[in-house]
């Protein structure tokens, strides 16, 4: 059984093959690659012979037929008439419009909370350190759910609650004014991109100003003055147009402003509620992370507070904060799905009503998987980026 | 919260000597109490409330705030609440909550459309679980002789209340298993199958074989990528096409098995991160001494690295326990879909929201026990000689 | 797996040597680690191997137990030859003990786990037995008293030599050293040399990677110097330092003897 391994081959080994390291490395591979393709294979051919002797269609041909509901609310043009296709990209626009307005809540209510909660303040501390756990310890199943129940008790439309001038909350969601579109509007908005750059480029400038003189230049109010000022002169050169659709009540609605379903404002007050409690903690512990030993130090070579804050906690601080609030904005998007328990025509409830309709549970559901998939990688793929770009470079 | 007036605030001795054993007054020579006020209650309240004079407006903010919230909250759930009633109509005619709802639903909430006469069961069931959890938390049990036996005696004890057809107790459907015990069952079974999954499949992205990493990192990828929703459904909808003809599986163990999938791919990770806090010098001693891989991983590293991660562990433990819920979508009458469905009673319909503080408190309790355990298990560990 | 016999036999390594490397070498990625190493240590010899860090005097002694793969060359450890085969790597490790720089206890377990571990599971040993034994090998290393308490309880020294004992559970007939000292307080590197010692009075094989030159004076048979991946001289103690032949030995001991 032993064949005499020379000095100059190593490759030839000695003793059985079977206890050759690297061949049961490939084989347990093999073993796992082989167990997976026959599983697989098994897998395929019993969904082929249950969907036919079910009778149920494959393939893809589903989505160019017409689709036959209709859907309450959509981005796009959409009725009853459209195919299948369109009404499951209307879905994923409806998923992308609540995830977005989401996670731009939930950043500001979590910022806020994580603050409050190492606040020297004791009130404030107590109160959003309650916030953070009783929204985190709920289902946010039952924070959707609850919500959209809550909506649906709210006064009808002729006894809406007014919060401020035009503004309506109500059972049938809440609506207000909203400015009538000019194409005066696109160009303000370049100016505000612009704008942006701009603001980018004078700290850029200030920054090398200062390591070229020693002299600091505030770029604060500056800033804002670009911010602000170079929308306004392009808005003001257009002639200032500026009308406001104001909801008005005809019949038993309201027609005209800014409609927000009720599905759409229990979904997102759902998923913002709970997931700013996560964003919440997050924060804190961010916060935290910074050893005090680092404030007390630049505090000792004299900087001021808010150069400390800006040069030596948050950039810190920040490191902490992003790759989990990167994950969280993951799971908002992912729980928006919930969606389908209170009749919001996100993707879910679309795709589950094509589940129902066409009988092609597989193809629905690897649509849905897939949408989502692609979801997550472009969300993380842009988390990973910036993560680089403020991770600390060490050894 | 400890009120203000309950916490003990020292009478600030200058010198230190109320601290000593010493009680004899010493002669203070030139010390001077410190320039604060001495009434403990209101040197609290300027350190704490108003350090500022933007502290003091955020204390001002916050008052208003509670002022406006408070007394509304008190009137409807308390002041003008009905506790009892004898219909629905009591109800109506009350301006604030209607508690009596849940006296009214509480059968059907907890224990879903299990048969009527057989709820005993399920009390008993549950408080041989809670029995059994509240044992696991204390320290002294933690031992594989105590806790393995337990834990066996709760599951098959608890199952055979729930599903009867031995002992002359008689047979449940799991298509009838509702309310608290169903989330329970639910849970139990998504961490007892989930668990080990998860280690295995944190293991396998440790892996230096190739194919192996690149398996569990999909699966794992893949799967964090999509709601739990989707998985649900293709456990309801698709799983079934999986099968050959005739072969069937029951409902409840597939969503729950679709559960135990996903926590794994979580806890997956939180695991690989403690992995990869253990050191190389411990993979080296044990390889040294001649331990094989699976002894390596059982005996040495996974102890170890199980330890480190322990509170992200737990978060996810409490997540699963929450993540329960979600059946609701795809219809197991756990304690949320119980709660759901009984009160589509139009006569009871419109105190649905405070059926659903019910049953949120109930979740609140247990997470939130979970995660303050979590942390006091952190304090045992770091004040552990072992580390 | 005890009753394999060592099947692979190499038509140079005489039969008392304990180790043998014959032309090993060994890169990490394009960086060469180990060049042309030739080495053979009898049964019984002490050999001690310095040199400047980063020389490979680590890498050399960790291949000795297939902790590093060599590429090329051959490594027979009495008798068997490292190769892919698990179970020619099974045997060696049975028969070679390592002690760590860092020690690496297993934090989690008390000395007397860490102690009987790998015999009960590798040597299939009956828990008394594998307890017997430990408290034998904690008394020749002197700490006895310390069996019930967890690693982290205890100091560097206690450490190391709890480290010590853990190896010789194994039994085995090879010890192998990896700067055992280097990570230890001033004060307590004598306790663990002075277990060393008794170790090579016993007649114990042993290789230990040291900066040690007390030590290397009283108990080593053989001075081996490594630089840049070579080894550049081997002798006896008393030539090695009193006449090497080589420069760079001289430059060594010159820089790490006047202090």
């Amino acid at each position: 059984m032993s064949d005499i391994s020379k000095p100059e081959d190593q490759a030839r080994t000695g003793g059985s093959f079977l206890y050759n390291q690297g061949f049961r490395s490939i084989a347990y591979q093999v073993l796992l690659g082989g167990v997976l393709a026959y599983l697989a294979w098994t897998l395929y051919a019993n969904v082929n012979a249950n969907l036919e002797r079910q009778g149920i269609a494959t393939g893809w041909d589903f989505l160019n037929t017409s689709s036959g509901f209709d859907i309450g609310e959509s981005v796009i043009e959409y009725s009853a008439a459209d195919t299948y296709g369109k009404a499951l990209l209307a879905g994923i626009l409806n998923t992308i419009r609540v995830a977005l307005f989401g996670i731009f809540f939930a950043t500001i209510l979590g910022v806020f909370m994580g603050i409050a909660r190492v606040s020297k303040n004791w009130l404030l501390s107590t109160l959003a350190s309650w916030y953070v756990e009783i929204c985190r310890n709920v289902p946010v199943v039952l924070h959707v759910i609850f919500w959209g129940t809550v909506i649906h008790l709210l006064p009808s439309p002729r006894k809406a609650m007014v919060p401020f001038e035009g503004a309506f909350i109500m059972n049938r969601g809440v609506v207000m004014p909203f400015p009538v579109y000019d194409p005066a509007y696109p160009w303000v908005g370049a100016a505000f991109v612009a704008a942006i750059l701009g603001v980018v480029f004078l700290n850029k400038w200030a920054q090398r100003r200062r390591e070229q003189t020693g002299q600091y230049i505030s770029t604060l109010w500056a800033g804002l003055g670009i911010l602000i000022g170079l929308p306004a002169a392009v808005w003001i050169a257009f002639g200032a147009p500026l009308v406001w659709d104001v909801p008005a009540l005809r019949g038993f609605n309201f027609q005209g402003g800014l409609q927000l379903s009720p599905e759409f404002v229990a979904l997102l007050i759902g998923i913002t509620v709970y997931t700013a409690a996560f964003i919440a903690e997050i924060v804190r512990s961010g916060i935290q992370s910074v050893p005090s030993g680092q404030i007390e130090a630049a505090r000792a070579v004299g900087l001021r507070p808010s150069f400390i804050m800006r040069y030596v906690t948050m950039p810190q601080a920040l490191r902490v904060i992003i790759p989990p609030t990167a994950s969280q904005y993951l799971s908002l998007t992912k729980n928006s799905s919930l969606g389908v328990l209170i009749g919001y025509p996100d993707l879910v409830n679309i795709g589950n009503t094509t589940l129902n309709q066409t009988g092609q549970a597989v193809e629905a559901i690897a649509i849905m998987m897939v949408v989502y998939l692609a979801i997550s990688i472009v969300i993380s793929t842009f988390m990973n980026v910036y993560n680089r770009l403020v991770a600390i470079k060490e050894r | 919260m400890a009120l203000p007036t309950e916490r003990p605030i020292p009478q600030a001795p200058p010198d230190g000597a109320a601290a000593t054993a010493d009680t004899k007054p010493r002669k203070r020579g030139r010390t001077v109490p410190p320039p604060t006020e001495r009434i403990p209650v209101l040197r609290w309240a300027r350190e704490n409330l108003a350090s500022s004079y933007f502290n003091a407006f955020v204390t001002a903010v916050c008052l208003v705030a509670l002022y406006y919230i408070v007394p509304a909250f008190v009137e409807w759930g308390l002041i003008d609440a009905v506790f009892t009633a004898d219909s629905h109509e009591d109800c109506r005619a009350a301006s604030g909550a209607c508690w009596a709802v849940i006296e009214e639903k509480h059968r059907p909430m907890f224990f879903g459309v299990y048969p009527y006469e057989e709820h005993w069961r399920l009390v008993l069931a549950v408080m041989i679980y809670i029995g059994a959890v509240g044992m696991t938390m204390i320290r002294r049990f933690w031992s594989y002789r105590i806790l393995v036996p337990l834990w066996l005696f709760t599951l098959t004890s608890t199952l055979t209340l729930l599903w009867g057809g031995v002992l002359g107790l008689s047979a449940v459907d799991t298509t009838q298993w509702g309310g608290l015990p169903l989330t329970m069952v639910l849970f139990s079974g998504t961490i007892v199958v989930g668990f080990p999954l998860a280690i295995v499949l944190a293991l396998g992205r440790r892996s230096h074989m190739p194919t192996v990493k690149a398996v569990s990192v999909i699966f794992i990828e893949s799967l964090r990528g999509v709601p739990l929703i989707t998985i649900l459904f293709v456990a309801v909808n698709v799983f079934p096409l999986f099968l050959p003809q005739g072969l069937e599986f029951d409902k409840m163990l597939r969503v729950m098995v679709g559960m135990a999938v996903f926590f794994a791919c979580y806890e997956a990770e939180v695991i690989r991160g403690g992995l990869q806090a253990i050191s190389r010098g411990q993979y080296e001693a044990a390889e040294a001494l001649g331990l094989g891989y699976w002894h390596t991983m059982t005996r040495i590293i996974l102890p170890q690295a199980l330890r480190i991660c322990l509170p992200g562990i737990v978060n996810h433990v409490i997540a699963a326990f929450k993540n329960t819920s979600f059946v609701l979508i795809i219809g197991l009458f756990d304690m949320l879909t119980a709660t759901t469905s009984v009160l589509q009673d139009p006569v009871w319909r419109r105190f649905t929201v405070e059926a659903y503080l019910c049953v949120g408190f109930v979740y609140f309790m247990f997470c939130f026990a979970l995660s303050k355990y979590s942390h006091r298990v952190e304090r045992w560990l770091s004040e552990d000689k072992r580390f | 797996m005890n009753e394999q016999t060592p099947d692979t036999n190499s038509n140079t390594a005489a039969d008392t040597a304990a180790i043998h490397l014959v032309d090993v070498n060994k890169w990490y990625g394009d960086f060469q680690a180990l060049i042309d190493i030739n080495l053979s240590v009898k049964q019984g010899e002490r050999v001690v191997v310095c040199g400047p860090s980063g020389s490979g005097k680590s890498t050399m002694i960790r291949c000795i137990n297939r902790l590093e793969h060599h590429q090329r060359g051959q490594i027979i450890v009495d008798g068997i030859e490292l190769t892919d085969n698990l179970k020619n790597i099974e045997a060696v490790r049975s028969e070679v003990g390592m002690v760590f720089q860092s020690f690496n206890l297993f934090p989690h377990m008390r000395v007397i786990d860490n102690l009987t571990l790998a015999p009960m599971l590798v040597r299939k040993m009956p828990k008394a037995e594998a307890e017997a034994l430990a408290m034998g090998y904690l008394e020749r290393v002197q700490i006895p008293e310390q069996a019930y308490k967890y690693p982290g309880q205890l100091s560097g020294g206690q450490q190391q030599r709890v480290a010590i004992a853990r190896s010789l559970c194994m039994q085995p007939r090879i010890m192998l050293f990896d700067e055992p000292t280097s990570a230890l307080d001033p004060e307590m590197i004598k306790e663990v040399l002075d277990v060393m010692v008794e170790l090579a009075k016993e007649g114990m094989t042993m290789i230990v990677v040291t900066h040690e030159m007390g030590f290397a004076k009283t108990v080593a048979d053989t001075m081996v110097f490594m630089d840049q991946a070579e080894i550049v001289e081997i002798a006896t103690p008393d030539i090695f330092f009193t006449k090497p032949k080589n420069e760079r030995t001289q430059l060594f001991l010159d820089q790490i003897l006047t202090h």
